[in-house]
């Protein structure tokens, strides 16, 4: 056998085994997907059905349109998804301003102390928020100022205040990372840039608004999607901080089958959560069909593996 | 002379450090440090809610004792919870770095392919998995009986090959958690692969000039200079499994909280979640920190 044609055959019998491999481990990513689609289009009888596997016999778009509607009213979709819509943006943004703030302050000052306070920072994140997020509670629910007030203080629970303070001070859910990413980013910055933006008699905040924030845009892009599919998908901070609060999506999707009578079946309460699970996933969805290409090049350019 | 107390420009700029990272420091020590040391007195005391507030009354280390004699279910939900954290951590790395160096070659659809690997991420929502725990299509996709007999089919292939006892566990084990294994790896992916791309083309050209083969350069270069993100991946997954998902620890601890107002006794258990989760990541860290190679 020549030598190409045994070079061309390795090759080759490479790509098939690479391409099984990949394609096989794409279909059992999407596979739950497709499973949550097909049973939303599915009736009872279908689901106790063995032969039906994708496609359900009584395929019946006008009825399948009415199955959605009747889920989204239940769930009050429009006001849920805008509640959430809203709510996670502003933790993300107020994530973001603040983890972006001390990223820069880390990244580009050398001062006593720092190496400790960046170790504070990593500590965050490695203590499971279990830990505090009981003492936390009750001091949101009795909130009295830090002492100034008297007589048991203000409940803060049910209102955004709770995530609005942790974000604002980078304490929130997974913060640290979003501080160590905005570090690794502003570290990598040519001094010079800084340099001569105070030699033409910049402050301090206009350099960092003028010169480093331009250049940090597509990392500020990156903190800011995680922070907001992180915010849409939490239910553990977001069922104990927004307790009573405003109805949100998962609130709404958590409490969807309570909404129908009691006496409905197992089958038909499958159906109706997967209808409501894929209502849930569609915003993140459509996001993230449009988004993808940042979320993907993101991490190569935050410099955490720099 | 110089005056001690005037500071030069790049002092006084240093100093300003102070000012931009305060917030962090104070949110520290209201929302994270003050917490902290409550929930170390919630541990050793019991909590009874008055009209205005809340009271606390020493108890000693009875939480800790409820928790570890009395209470049913914590022992049991521990001990799978650690054991799943520590097969999880070798196998989600393995399984990452290995799509990673995939994902990293070229071939058509390779964009599509990172875009559903990253999927995961978007799709991991704490609601939807507290709903899949009564959805039967999702069960079915879970058969425990089919998953067993396609196991008992490899073990005794396996077993043919006379490989030793304890790795072939680890395979079945490690088989039967794929999708969850797939879930947890797709940041780790993403991290690997920016570390495979980030390798010097350089290295890789003067390698081929002296002749070496892909299996020589991936060992002697690709692998040794990835090798530090071994360390972030594992502090990654380990901390990831503090909340994500379907931790079954963690919901009833939850449950315990919210659903009877045991506030100490869930205060204890996570107290001592915490110390198993350290000592892990401590002597993991430890392990691969000896064995990494830094370039600097």
């Amino acid at each position: 056998m020549s030598v190409v044609l045994k070079k061309h055959l390795v090759n080759w019998s490479w790509v098939i085994v690479r391409s099984v491999l990949i394609i096989g481990l794409c279909f059992l990513i999407i596979n739950p997907v497709f499973v949550k689609l097909s049973t939303t289009v599915m009736t009872e009888e279908d689901i106790f059905d063995p032969t039906v596997q994708w496609v359900p016999r009584n395929f019946n778009l006008s009825r399948i349109g009415k199955h959605y509607l009747d889920v989204a009213q239940k769930m009050n979709y429009v006001r849920s998804t805008f509640n959430s819509l809203v709510f996670s943006l502003v933790i993300s943004i107020c994530q973001l301003v603040s983890c972006t703030i001390v990223g820069y302050g880390f990244g580009r000052f050398n001062f006593r102390g720092k190496g400790l306070l960046f170790g504070l920072v990593v500590f965050t994140l490695v203590v499971p928020p279990q830990m505090v997020v009981i003492p936390l509670f009750l001091n949101f629910r009795y909130f009295d100022f830090f002492g100034l007030l008297k007589d048991g203080g203000v409940n803060l629970i049910g209102t955004y205040w709770p995530l609005v303070l942790t974000a604002l001070t980078g304490t929130g859910p997974r913060n640290g990372l979003f501080i160590y990413i905005a570090r690794q980013h502003f570290r990598g910055m040519p001094r010079a840039l800084e340099e001569s933006a105070y030699i033409d008699g910049a402050g301090q905040f206009r350099t960092f608004w003028k010169i480093m924030l331009p250049g940090a845009l597509p990392i500020m892009l990156v903190i800011f999607l995680f922070s907001f599919v992180w915010q849409w998908n939490d239910i553990f901070y977001t069922s104990i901080f927004m307790r009573g609060g405003m109805p949100l999506l998962p609130f709404s999707l958590r409490n969807l089958t309570g909404q129908y009578h009691w006496s409905i079946s197992a089958e038909y309460k499958t159906i109706i959560n997967n209808t409501g699970m894929v209502l849930f996933i569609l915003p993140l969805l459509v996001m993230y069909v449009f988004l993808q290409r940042y979320f993907i090049e993101s991490i190569e350019r935050t410099g955490i593996v720099g | 002379m110089k005056n001690p107390f005037k500071l030069s420009l790049t002092q006084k700029q240093n100093y300003a450090g102070y000012l931009w990272i305060s917030p962090f420091v104070i949110g520290f020590i209201l929302f994270f440090f003050a917490p902290m040391l409550q929930s170390f007195r919630f541990s050793v005391s019991k909590l009874s809610f008055t009209p205005d507030g809340y009271e606390l009354a020493y108890v000693g280390l009875e939480n800790f004792k409820y928790a570890l004699t009395v209470d049913p279910n914590f022992i049991q939900y521990f001990t799978e919870t650690i054991i799943s954290v520590l097969v999880n951590i070798p196998a989600v790395i393995l399984f990452s770095f290995f799509i990673a160096t995939l994902l990293n070659q070229e071939f058509k659809g390779r964009t599509l392919a990172r875009a559903i690997f990253f999927l995961p991420v978007i799709l991991t929502a704490g609601v939807l998995h507290e709903l899949e725990v009564e959805d039967l299509m999702y069960l079915t996709t879970q058969d425990e009986s089919n998953v067993l007999f396609s196991a008992a089919m490899v073990k005794n292939f396996l077993l043919d090959m006379s490989l030793p006892q304890g790795i072939i566990d680890y395979v079945i084990m490690a088989a039967s958690n794929i999708p969850q294994i797939i879930e947890y790896s797709a940041i780790p992916i993403l991290i690997f692969l920016a570390g495979l791309q980030s390798v010097p083309s350089h290295l890789y050209e003067c390698a081929k000039m002296e002749g070496a083969t892909g299996w020589e350069i991936f060992w002697k270069i690709t692998f040794p200079l990835v090798s530090p993100l071994f360390l972030t991946n594992v502090i990654f997954i380990t901390v990831y499994s503090f909340t994500a998902p379907g931790n079954r620890l963690v919901e009833y601890i939850s449950s315990l909280t919210w659903g009877r107002g045991l506030f100490g006794v869930s205060v204890a258990m996570s107290l001592m979640y915490f110390l198993a989760i350290g000592v892990i990541l401590l002597v993991v860290g430890y392990i691969i920190e000896r064995n990494v190679f830094y370039m600097e």
